[in-house]
């Protein structure tokens, strides 16, 4: 779906490696993302999805290759990370959202400390996006007397409120009861249809089905595949995304 | 509901009558205990000829006291001994807890720092002082500062300051009144920077401006007393120590045993705070902080907005107890001769034979000081409680 025309690239990964001591957790990674490009993840768990999308907004450092997001490359720069930062949101599996402050000031903390955006201002954006997520009554409510699929779009709309061009999902579904994955799925959905650039690691494949622009498959710290989900899901050309897609599909 | 059988309706198998039968019981039994040992007391004494009451509060101790806040000899009454005892409780146990504090606190943070220096220092210090028991502690100082020099080879760690076998001497400044209108002062200046960082906050959420307001803030509470000891003509004259004889007469004065007793209970203290604190950042979850660093924090912000408020809701609870301890441990002033309040409480026993009164006293004393700090504890929980469904 991504045009050549106006494509324009805004994540490069470069012969990506990265080591966790002497353990290898990515050998050579190679993408090329576009901006409005949605691409979905998958692979066996350990096989470095995580780390791929953490050196993205480098809460992990790489040793060696390049990283370049919105032209900004990675490095030590201090200023490029918190620029590349302020550019690119994420989600984790496991919420983190701040127990200590209200859903409100969750949201409000980063665009006034970060952005010096004024309070009112703050809190009127923060009210349009918990609107977006469907959540405005649970505003002044703490995060722990919200419901799991409440409290990730409660983070959903806390890293929208920064307004990134980019936005990273880590398994954003994977700790949520089954009734509850549907109304985090549909937030996301929503997003894409906005033309977000978007890189989610997720095993619904049913969202990636409808969403993705572009599928890739990891295994042992490799890129194993990158295809269009018509080619991923009928005849993907790697026997390793056949034997991994025949157990998920299957369950 | 129809019951089969007959005994399950009696009223012996009601939750409310047993609970309140179990309750009467308890206090029946305790009643009579309490007057046990009561009548028990009396018929002693009586025998013995000591006679119970608080009338010995009011006569003259006859006693000497080493060191006092207030002004204080023989002459005067056994109830002002036992207040100077109070105060210079009050004294170790209020310096202690704010020198175990920082101490606690820096070797905490030290801990878990990456330099490997420090850690490593942080844990030998935690792992050997909090493993000793306090009366070694207090022991231990008590002897090594006696074999520091004598007054007339005294260590001098600056112009007018002596360190000896007699304890810490330095200038202090000569009392004048201009302090108290300084003091005020300052008290105006601590005002200041309330008002200053509500101002500096407000401005932040009206325009998004972040004002910092560390050297405004130490301006502000500076200028004014600092004004006020100017426009007085800026007194200020240093009583410096001397020594005359065999002693230093003058200047402030730290006694060996307040000395001896406040390292030893600080050390010992400040280790079991520095656990707190360690495991009160550790207890913050890894993830708290990406999910700030992934919004785009900087460190400074994540410390500050994320990680303190709720380390310091694992921290303070603990910590309060710590003071408790510190403050109870201060009574081991006793083994190396501080006047404490244990210390002369012992001796008015000793000599008045009133030994219930003398006991009530200390007693309600502590349980004072201890109910003050719960109360303070209970009130910042209420405060910080994470609200939870
Ligand atoms: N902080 C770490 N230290 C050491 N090894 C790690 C660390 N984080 C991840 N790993 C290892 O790197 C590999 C890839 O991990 P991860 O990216 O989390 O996998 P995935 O997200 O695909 O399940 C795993 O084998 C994991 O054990
Ligand atoms: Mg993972």
């Amino acid at each position: 779906m991504s045009d050549q025309s106006t494509a324009e690239p805004v994540i490069q990964l470069v012969n990506l490696n990265k080591w966790y001591g002497d353990f290898q957790a990515l050998c050579d990674v190679n993408i090329t993302i576009n901006r409005g490009e949605r691409v979905v993840v998958c692979g066996p768990s350990g096989s470095g999805k995580s780390t791929m999308i953490r050196c993205i907004n480098r809460l992990e450092h790489h040793q060696k290759g390049e990283i370049i997001v919105d032209n900004i490359e990675l490095t030590d720069n201090l200023k490029n990370i918190e620029a590349v930062r302020s550019e690119v949101g994420m989600v984790f599996q496991s919420f983190n959202l701040f127990p200590h402050m209200r859903v409100i000031d969750n949201l409000t903390l980063a665009p006034m400390l970060v952005r010096k955006m004024p309070k009112a201002d703050a809190e009127e954006i923060a009210m349009q996006y918990l609107e977006r997520v469907q959540i405005p009554e649970q505003a002044y409510k703490y995060p722990g007397q919200l419901s799991g699929g409440q409290q990730q779009r409660v983070a959903i709309a806390r890293s929208l409120c920064m307004q990134p061009r980019i936005m990273l999902f880590d398994e954003p579904t994977s700790a949520l009861d089954p009734e509850m994955i549907k109304e985090v799925l549909d937030v996301m959905v929503e997003l894409a249809d906005d033309g977000m650039t978007m890189i989610v690691v997720t095993h619904e494949m049913g969202f990636a089905k409808t969403v993705a622009d572009t599928m890739v498959f990891m295994d042992k710290g490799e890129i194993v595949e990158i295809a269009s989900p018509d080619v991923f899901f009928t005849k993907p050309k790697s026997e390793r995304t056949q034997l991994f897609l025949n157990q998920i599909l299957t369950h | 509901m129809e019951t089969k059988n007959k005994t399950d309706e009696s009223i012996f198998y009601s939750n409310a009558f047993r609970s309140v039968a179990y309750q009467a019981v308890l206090f029946g039994l305790l009643t009579l205990l309490g007057w046990y040992l009561y009548s028990n007391v009396n018929e002693n004494l009586a025998r013995q000829g000591i006679a119970t009451g608080w009338n010995f509060l009011t006569t003259s101790s006859g006693f000497d006291i080493g060191e006092s806040v207030i002004r204080y000899d023989a002459g005067d009454t056994y109830g002002r001994a036992l207040l100077v005892g109070f105060l210079n409780t009050l004294r170790v146990a209020v310096l202690g807890i704010v020198l175990a504090t920082f101490l606690g606190v820096f070797m905490g943070v030290a801990r878990v720092s990456s330099n490997w220096l420090l850690s490593t220092i942080a844990s030998w210090y935690v792992e050997i002082c909090r493993n000793v028991p306090v009366v070694l502690h207090v022991i231990f100082w008590g002897t090594v500062i006696h074999l520091l020099p004598a007054p007339k080879q005294a260590i001098i760690p600056f112009e007018g300051a002596f360190i000896m076998n007699r304890g810490v001497v330095m200038p202090f400044p000569v009392a004048n009144d201009a302090y108290v209108w300084v003091g005020v002062a300052l008290l105006v200046g601590i005002i200041g920077v309330v008002v200053l960082n509500k101002w500096a906050q407000r401005k932040r959420e009206r325009t998004g401006e972040y004002i910092p307001t560390l050297w405004k803030g130490l301006g502000v509470l500076i200028a004014p007393p600092l004004l006020v000891w100017l426009a007085f003509g800026a007194p200020l004259v240093w009583d410096v120590p001397s020594l005359q004889g065999f002693n230093f007469k003058g200047g402030l004065q730290f006694s060996p045993e307040l000395i001896a007793l406040l390292v030893g209970i600080t050390f010992y203290t400040g280790a079991f705070i520095a656990e707190i604190v360690r495991s009160g950042i550790q207890s913050v979850a890894s993830g708290q902080i990406e999910a700030a660093r992934a919004l785009g924090l900087r460190p400074g912000f994540i410390m500050r907005y994320v990680t303190m408020p709720q380390a310091l809701r694992v921290i303070v609870p603990p910590t309060t107890s710590q003071y408790l301890s510190l403050t109870k441990n201060s009574s081991l002033g006793v083994l190396i001769g501080y006047p404490d309040l244990v210390n002369i409480g012992n001796t008015t026993l000793n000599q008045t034979g009133q030994s219930v009164e003398a006991i009530a006293v200390m007693m309600m004393v502590y349980l004072s000081i201890s109910i003050v700090i719960s109360i303070c504890m209970n009130i910042y929980n209420r405060v910080a409680a994470i609200k939870e469904r």
